[in-house]
């Protein structure tokens, strides 16, 4: 008998259907990985099986007996935790505060901080996690602790379901390979898992069994291992995989001095003597492990960092950037899309319209006045060129979803026709049709003469897109790697610092297990 | 790093308040023209616990992330309420106290369910309440009058053994029997939880809704023991409305110098404690430097400045300009 089942559970949103007839069947001891795009119905999946949001129809049943969870509570008290996404950590509060939130120990109403403590000690210990002082403050701990603490946090309920969404996203390279680990000891001891990720060779490395989603359907279930990659992502979008990413256009020799050029950059310890260039039509990369500098590099870059020293020089001439509004300015013409689209690059409750002209107000107005026609017209344009699906620009932009927002973050700087773009890791958490849309914009974009510069943590992109990477290490640039140079294998020896050439059949895969060992 | 490290950094507003209180005081009372003697301490102590039970009422709502506009009014309104019904022998008396203090609850509470299940904002929620609750105090007492028991007014605003002001004891006694088991409650920490994120604290199954309405139950009970307290300093009551503007505002005021965040979440309420003693200390420093009392306002609106200014040396140091906006 199954652990937990679902079935017939269907769920809408207004007039938008969120999941229909959806079947879900998961085992004790083993990890169950549930694929599926942006607005697929995954998130409204999790939503139901944790009592966030109730279903409109169906039923699940746990242990043989037919469940309904109220809200989040009911469904821990039943066993059924759920590692969110948006953290749900409180972070004013301690670790062992958080840890033990919902279901303090108490002496005559009194919080026991005694036990509390060791509970969380406890709970931490299981996470993998003993290094994190269970006093300090939630918010002093940098997003990969705070995502342990997190699953520290959920393993303290004692569950017996254990659900993580895109747990790892936010997670270091170390961290990382700490989580698995917990994880497979936690399949060993019977636990059953949920596991949501856009990263396939997570799913590779842990799942047993998989589920895709469609449209709010599940549209296949099979063993781990049985379809191969290029099958599931078919599934996935329901349509032909084709090339992901777009031709590069062939590097053009020129004896124009590059758009923009950066000599000897460095900040405090994080950066050090950064050196590059961009030419017009270019897309350059920056890779590396995430945290080795390339946030720091492009908010450097942007005018958001004081104290920087070092030359940024463009077509050829210095010029001191010292606040994204120079930045901007049409004699510089640089766009950042930020890496937190929810807090850095949208204003969530306002219209798409209102968050789409924020960046260029001033190309649509005159002595302060907006002229509406103008604004009109370009937020048209913007949304059909980037074909953001929204019911119309009068919409909060928090009802979209995450691929569509960042489409919007993406249509905004577009607004004032840049003609440098930073780019912090676009597609996190975005699903496949989004992404390749954004590869083929990206290089459109630089055909008609933008430089690009991209950082991402996802290597594939960094090879499918880049005519050349910069790959950083603890703030310096290890190594450069032009057109054919860029190989995932390239990348990822740089990238962990390896100074030869690793031997010629070692695989991606080894090189990412040596150092997780 | 060890654990008193991690208790400092949780704690550091509130140290921060008691180290400047302790040395404004110092200055004070060494200035003194006749020196700290008993009467000099319990007329301070008096007038520092009156604004100090405010700045804890306070304290509890702006820890949810809302304000509570009505402490002046309730505090107003418990005065008048206590100018007519504390009086007599010791029963009644006693029922008197109760039912002042029950009053302040249900304006608390009020405050409470129009915040919680009307979904209103806490700022203009409370401005209307609050105006609501001043016109029952003025129909309560239309022109300034009434009496209070006297023996008890006496033995609260006087002096102890060792003259030790009776105030201060009872303030550390409210710490002590309300504040501190509050805090360490449940519904306390959810109160911090609600304050500091209020989705991570839905996601967490706190209990959001009993957190606000205890908070302003209890906002109103601290702003009901003040009023009662000015009843035992004036021996009368008066339904002034510049006094419970005064209150409302010196609390915010009090609650900002005691580390305690308008944001919500962080904070203590022994901050905001300090907090009013030192609000209050400005004003006598006035006095034994001989300035005129005319420029008490001014005065303390600068110390409020450079106090508020003091949390933003920070920034200076920020290298990375998005940390200016967290």
């Amino acid at each position: 008998m199954s652990l937990f089942t679902m079935r017939g559970v269907s769920k809408r949103y207004g007039g938008a259907r969120a999941l229909q007839d959806a079947t879900l069947s998961m085992e004790g001891g083993r990890i169950h990985a549930v694929l599926g795009e942006n607005g697929a119905g995954k998130s409204t999946l999790i939503k139901i099986m944790s009592g966030v949001v109730q279903a409109d129809a169906g039923e699940m049943i746990l242990d043989g007996q037919p469940v309904r969870f109220r809200d989040p509570a009911a469904a821990n008290r039943a066993g059924v935790v759920c590692v969110f996404q948006e953290l749900s950590l409180i972070p004013h509060l301690s670790v062992a505060d958080n840890i033990s939130i919902s279901n303090p120990p108490t002496h005559f109403g009194i919080i026991d901080r005694k036990t509390q403590r060791a509970m969380a000690e406890q709970a931490l210990a299981r996470a993998g996690s003993e290094d994190i002082h269970p006093l300090a403050l939630v918010k002093d701990l940098s997003l990969s602790r705070r995502q342990m603490v997190e699953i520290a946090k959920a393993l303290g309920r004692n569950p017996r379901i254990l659900i993580l969404d895109e747990a790892t996203s936010a997670l270091t390279a170390s961290d990382v390979a700490n989580i698995y680990g917990v994880l497979k000891r936690l399949r060993s001891e019977g636990m059953g898992l949920l596991y949501i990720s856009h990263r396939m060779h997570e799913i590779a490395e842990l799942a047993d069994d998989c589920t895709i989603f469609c449209n709010g359907r599940n549209v296949a279930s099979y063993k781990a291992g049985t379809k191969t990659d290029n099958e599931v992502v078919e599934l996935m979008i329901g349509r032909e995989y084709s090339s992901a990413f777009p031709p590069k256009s062939p590097p053009r020799s020129s004896t124009e001095p590059p758009l923009l050029e950066v000599r000897k950059l460095c900040w405090t310890n994080r950066l050090r003597d950064i050196s590059m260039q961009g030419r017009a039509g270019e897309v350059v990369g920056l890779g590396g492990l995430d945290g080795q500098g390339q946030r720091e590099f492009l908010l450097a870059l942007f005018g958001v960092l004081r104290g920087t020293s070092g030359q940024i020089l463009i077509d050829g001439a210095p010029v001191n950037i010292d606040s994204p509004g120079v930045a901007k300015s049409p004699r510089i013409g640089m766009a950042l899309i930020p890496e937190d689209r929810k807090t850095e690059g949208l204003m969530l409750p306002m219209t798409v319209a209102e968050n789409l002209t924020f960046a260029a107000m001033d190309r649509v107005s005159h002595f302060g006045v907006v002229n509406r026609r103008a604004e009109q017209a370009e937020i048209d344009r913007i949304m059909r060129l980037l074909a953001v699906k929204s019911a119309g620009t009068g919409v909060p932009v928090n009802s979209l979803s995450g691929g569509n927002q960042q489409k919007v973050v993406i249509g905004k700087w577009l607004m004032i026709a840049p003609r440098i773009i930073l780019l912090n890791d676009p597609t996190r958490g975005i699903d496949v049709g989004t992404k390749q849309e954004i590869y083929q914009l990206l290089r459109d974009l630089a055909t008609a003469g933008a430089v690009i510069v991209l950082y991402s943590t996802d290597y594939d992109e960094l090879v499918g897109c880049c005519d050349r990477v910069l790959v950083l290490y603890d703030g310096a640039v290890k190594s450069e790697l032009v057109g054919s140079q860029i190989t995932e294998h390239a990348l990822i020896a740089s990238a962990l610092n390896m100074d030869d050439k690793p031997a010629s059949n070692g695989s991606a895969k080894t090189a990412f297990a040596e150092i997780e060992d | 790093m060890g654990d008193w490290y991690y208790w400092h950094r949780e704690h550091r507003g509130t140290l921060l308040a008691i180290f400047a209180f302790v040395v404004m005081f110092a200055i004070y009372s060494f200035n003194h023209p006749v020196g700290l003697n008993a009467n000099v301490a319990t007329t301070a102590a008096n007038k520092g616990v009156l604004l100090a039970l405010v700045a804890m009422a306070q304290t509890v709502v702006v820890i949810t992330s809302g304000i509570d506009l009505s402490v002046g009014a309730v505090l107003v309104l418990a005065n008048c309420l206590a100018s007519r019904i504390v009086l007599g022998d010791t029963i009644s008396t006693g029922m008197g106290v109760v039912g002042v203090l029950l009053v302040g609850c249900l304006c608390g509470a009020l405050n409470g369910l129009i915040v919680v299940y009307g979904r209103l904002q806490p700022i203009v929620t409370t401005i209307a309440t609050g105006a609501v609750f001043y016109g029952i105090a003025l129909a309560l007492r239309p022109v300034p009058g009434g009496d209070v028991n006297a023996q008890l007014a006496e033995a609260l605003t006087g002096k102890l053994w060792l003259d030790i002001p009776a105030s201060l004891v009872l303030l550390v006694a409210i710490i002590g029997l309300v504040w501190m088991p509050y805090r360490r409650s449940v519904i306390g920490r959810a109160t911090y939880a609600v304050g500091s994120s209020e989705s991570a604290a839905y996601m967490s199954g706190v209990p959001i809704k009993a957190a606000k309405f205890t908070a302003y139950t209890l906002s109103g009970l601290l702003s009901a023991m003040a009023g009662l307290f000015v009843t035992f300093v004036t021996y009368s009551g008066e339904a002034s409305a510049a006094n419970g503007s005064t209150y409302t505002l010196y609390s915010i005021a009090s609650v900002v110098l005691g580390g305690v965040s308008l944001f919500g979440g962080a904070g203590s309420a022994v901050g905001a404690v300090f907090g009013a003693l030192m609000f209050r200390t400005i004003g006598d420093l006035m006095f034994v430097f001989n300035l005129e009392p005319l420029w008490q306002p001014l005065f303390q609106g600068l110390i409020l400045l450079a106090a508020i200014s003091l949390g933003a040396v920070r920034l200076f140091q920020v290298r990375n300009r998005l940390e200016l906006y967290d």
